[in-house]
């Protein structure tokens, strides 16, 4: 009983993440058709700029202090360079979709060859809070504190996206650009710079992915972004390609699937069978991939 | 080309709201318009005729941006042609696209608020012509009827201020009923703002268009009066492959 | 209007049609057959010749300082061609994907991985003959691309890619937990040098693994160029070109791509193959998504949809990869800040660099530049 609540927890926690780092994925792709390869660079950009701002700021406050400083710094340091990229290198290929996907490839290779030859290759290791490297008991599970965090600004995230969808002008224009970008642009409304404020935004949720997986991992590393992406991806997919709400589903499950197969079967089979989940998924219901923001 | 009635265009001296000059769209290695040159009178209706696949879409679509082209647009004089397709609508081109395009996942509310914020289903020309609309505010847009689905693409594009109006076969696939309350919508608006039409329904034609331009393989072939061009059954069955006999009536 | 994902086929299409090698016309040619021909073999005396030149090279005993380790026909240089010669190949083998069909697939890492672990795996685990190792290894390898295809083609555009990724990520996923150790983990798998024969081990054989190279170039290309010209190529370019309309022509649009999938896995296996045996063995690099990426880099620097394109654009990217290292240590760099020396000391941020700046201004890639570049002077 102890364990499968452990399991169920951790399981959600890391659900949680996967929703911070998909759910900017997923706006993006639902509004402008960009697979953002780059998504994983913006969160390594967030974990290194959290990083360093830590190590940064006086050694005199505390670490829970300088981690919201850095969270902060990250958050801001994703929404600037997802604004650049989007406005430099994603706008001028409009409707050119493959090349858009090529360009942030090409970002993705040389991000982490940058970050590889600045900070090198090996991981660095973060300062975490003590509390959330601590357990807390309940139901006769010692469960880790850190995955509290993950779910409360998941939740937060997922709260307040819902918010911007349904109650802002904004939001209004980018439910609309999901179901039929062509037909917002026709009725004089300036979807670019509904793009601009999209990527920015995915950029913000990037970087705060970043720091929260580099919290999780304890380290910082320059291919961590990538491997975060890759359960990024299969989350977005299994979730319905640019729904909100089927994002923050896949992702709790895909985090379940992924704690309870490694615990029941063996470790690394996690892995294999959200694989396995995402086949099944594309043959069960191909259908439900068109994508609608809710 | 056939041009009958030469005095239509002289009857509106008035300098053309808009004008297309030798516009070419080649899309996917098709050339699909072919330079087509036409004015639209800034007053009336100017129905855009043809047969399927002509290009008739595509010259709406041509004229806001939305289809990749060349050669010159010109809006009350000014050309347009270099401008994306959002600040061509807000320069005053509305634009009712086929198969009506509402946002079928939005709120009736929703999907008008998007061209104007502020009012809404609240605004007086919605009340006026579209009081149905207003009691299904809240409805989702895609649970409506094909005609009240036409009403919504009607009414957002009424909520701004136009100086002409692009629409595309906005009866079709209606029931009679819906296509004489669609055309009713049209006969009133055409009073204050031009219309470009694109339509199939012949009846439709004669009751509320004044001027007629005919494509045909991405070139204009006729122009001249609406009612020149109804009433010579040989001439429409030449340019439409249609006869008024077969159609029946609105 | 159209959902997201059918934006796939409106793409810019210039940086996937052949520009400037006059192949992979869409309709077959009648008349003026017998001209065609005789233009055809014409046009394949560069090939030809470039062929001969490249066999002859284990016999050239010159130093090209700067360009390559030691002598043309030393170890070393002849170990750094083979390599390009490979990978080459298997961008040839990701373009029948990519270039010719439109099909945007970042699993492909998982077809050449499965060649050559297969191959190691058959060679020593099971302790088959060589033939029949290959055999195993490409008949698997196609068994293998048959699954995952017809799994991936229920999605089309961005999903497809983003499942094929997925698989090979699985794959990666496997190779490094080492299940029952016949993946090696992390070390790799070497290749058991008692089963293959002598000519293919050792430093002072370099030149018939260079050979071996060369000769997989040749087959992939030949397979690419009777593909092409099939009615199956023709299929192919009408998918790419435009999806909707290839259906409403009445062509199976899933089996031709279930078909070029498998065709390009094969020969993607093939290049795993000819890699393990050239390399001395599996490397997990050879599963991860950056060796996929990378192959698409290849081929889109090179120029998607033609021959020369994807095989230029491995062999360059390969080379440049290897080679590039050594830029970092150039005298005219050691006055520039040390964070822009360490950027710069990466290949793989030059490549990536580089590899956007060519999207922007070359869709048509390398080749496609360098082909307008000749006509344009030619015309003049």
């Amino acid at each position: 009983m102890s364990d499968l609540v452990l399991l169920l927890v951790t399981g959600v926690g890391l659900g949680a993440l996967y929703f911070i780092a998909a759910s900017g994925l997923s706006l993006i792709y639902g509004l402008m058709g960009v697979l953002n390869f780059a998504h994983g660079v913006f969160m390594t950009a967030g974990a290194y700029a959290a990083w360093l701002t830590m190590g940064a700021l006086p050694d005199g406050w505390p670490v829970a202090a300088r981690l919201v400083v850095g969270v902060l710094v990250a958050v801001a340091v994703g929404a600037v360079v997802g604004l650049v990229v989007e406005v430099v290198l994603i706008r001028p290929l409009y409707r050119h979709h493959i090349q858009q996907v090529l360009v942030t490839v090409g970002l993705s290779l040389a991000g982490v060859a940058a970050a590889q030859g600045i900070w090198g290759a090996d991981p660095r290791p973060v300062e975490r809070p003590e509390w959330m490297s601590g357990t807390t008991d309940i139901l006769g599970a010692r469960l880790p504190n850190d995955r509290f965090v993950y779910l409360l600004v998941a939740v937060a995230l997922f709260a307040g996206l819902l918010a911007l969808l349904h109650l802002t002008r904004l939001g209004l224009v980018i439910r609309a650009g999901v179901e039929n970008r062509t037909m917002v642009e026709a009725l004089g409304i300036n979807v670019h710079r509904t793009f601009t404020t999209v990527f920015a935004l995915g950029g913000a949720a990037a970087g705060l992915a970043g720091v929260l997986y580099s919290q999780y991992a304890g380290a910082v590393s320059p291919a961590q972004g990538g491997s975060l992406l890759i359960f990024a991806f299969i989350v977005v997919v299994i979730g319905g390609m640019g729904s909100l709400t089927g994002t923050a589903v896949a992702a709790v499950v895909v985090g379940l699937v992924q704690q309870l197969a490694n615990y029941y079967a063996a470790s690394g089979v996690g892995d294999l069978s959200v694989v396995l989940l995402l086949a099944l998924v594309l043959l069960l219901r191909p259908t439900s991939l068109k994508g609608a923001m809710a | 080309m056939t041009e009958s009635n030469p005095s239509a265009h002289e009857s509106s001296p008035a300098a053309p709201v808009l004008t297309l000059d030798d516009v070419h769209v080649r899309y996917g290695g098709s050339h699909i318009l072919q330079g087509v040159s036409f004015d639209v009178p800034a007053t009336g209706v100017t129905a855009l005729l043809g047969r399927n696949g002509v290009g008739k879409t595509t010259t709406l679509r041509s004229i806001i941006g939305l289809a990749p082209r060349t050669g010159r647009i010109l809006l009350e004089g000014r050309e347009i042609q270099d401008r994306t397709t959002a600040r061509i609508v807000r320069g005053g081109i509305g634009y009712v696209p086929e198969d009506r395009e509402v946002f079928g996942g939005l709120t009736v509310e929703e999907n008008l608020r998007l061209v104007d914020p502020d009012r809404g289903v609240d605004a007086p020309v919605v009340a006026r012509l579209f009081p149905d609309l207003v009691s299904r505010r809240g409805q989702r847009a895609g649970t409506l009827s094909g005609g009240q689905q036409q009403m919504v693409s009607l009414a957002r594009v009424l909520l701004r201020e136009n100086v002409l109006l692009l629409i595309d076969e906005p009866t079709k696939g209606l029931a009679p009923k819906l296509v004489t309350e669609v055309a009713d919508v049209l006969a009133e608006v055409h009073r204050t703002t031009p219309i470009l039409l694109v339509e199939q329904n012949l009846p439709l034609v004669r009751r509320i268009a004044d001027r007629v331009v005919v494509l045909d393989a991405g070139a204009v072939v006729h122009r001249g009066a609406a009612a020149d061009l109804v009433a010579d059954v040989d001439l429409t069955r030449e340019l439409l492959g249609v006869s008024m006999r077969r159609q029946g009536a609105a | 209007m159209t959902s997201p994902t059918d934006h796939l086929t409106h793409t810019h299409t210039s940086s996937v049609t052949p520009d400037g090698e006059g192949e992979a016309t869409m309709t077959p040619e009648a008349p003026g057959e017998e001209r065609h021909g005789a233009h055809r073999l014409l046009r394949a005396v560069p090939a030809v010749v470039l062929l001969a030149v490249l066999a002859f090279l284990p016999y050239v005993p010159v130093e090209v300082p700067g360009i390559l380790p030691g002598r043309v026909n030393g170890p070393g240089s002849m170990q750094l061609l083979a390599t390009c010669l490979v990978i080459g190949g298997i961008a040839l083998s990701y373009d029948v994907f990519f270039g010719r069909t439109g099909l945007l697939s970042f699993g492909h890492a998982l077809f050449v991985a499965a060649g050559s672990y297969l191959l190691t795996i058959s060679l020593s685990t099971w302790a088959l003959p060589l033939p029949f190792a290959v055999l195993v290894a490409l008949a698997l390898s196609t068994v293998l691309a048959l699954v995952v295809g017809a799994v991936a083609l229920r999605v089309g555009g961005i999903a497809f890619a983003m499942v094929t990724l997925a698989f090979a990520q699985a794959a990666s996923i496997i190779v490094m937990r080492n299940p029952g150790g016949v993946t090696g983990g992390e070390e790799g798998r070497p290749l058991d040098r008692d089963a293959v024969p002598d000519l293919l081990v050792g430093v002072a054989n370099a030149p018939y693994r260079y050979w071996l190279a060369l000769c997989f170039v040749v087959v992939a290309w030949v397979v690419v160029t009777l593909l092409v010209r099939s009615r199956a190529g023709h299929a192919m370019a009408a998918v790419r070109e435009n999806e909707q309309r290839a259906s409403v022509l009445g062509l199976g649009t899933y089996r031709v791509k279930l078909l070029a999938i498998v065709v390009g896995s094969l020969l993607g296996a093939l290049g795993g193959v000819v890699h393990a045996l050239v390399l001395g063995g599996s490397n997990p690099h050879l599963t991860t998504s950056e060796f996929t990426l990378s192959l698409l880099v290849m081929v889109v620097l090179g120029g998607a949809g033609s021959r020369w394109g994807a095989l230029v654009g491995g062999v360059l990217y390969t080379y440049a990869d290897a080679r590039l290292v050594e830029v970092s240590n150039a005298a005219f760099l050691q006055d520039l800040p040390v964070v822009v020396r360490q950027v710069l000391s990466q290949p793989l941020f030059i490549l990536g660099a580089f590899f956007v700046v060519v999207v922007y201004f070359a869709p048509s890639g390398l080749t496609g530049l360098g082909g307008r570049l000749i006509r344009r002077s030619g015309s003049r």
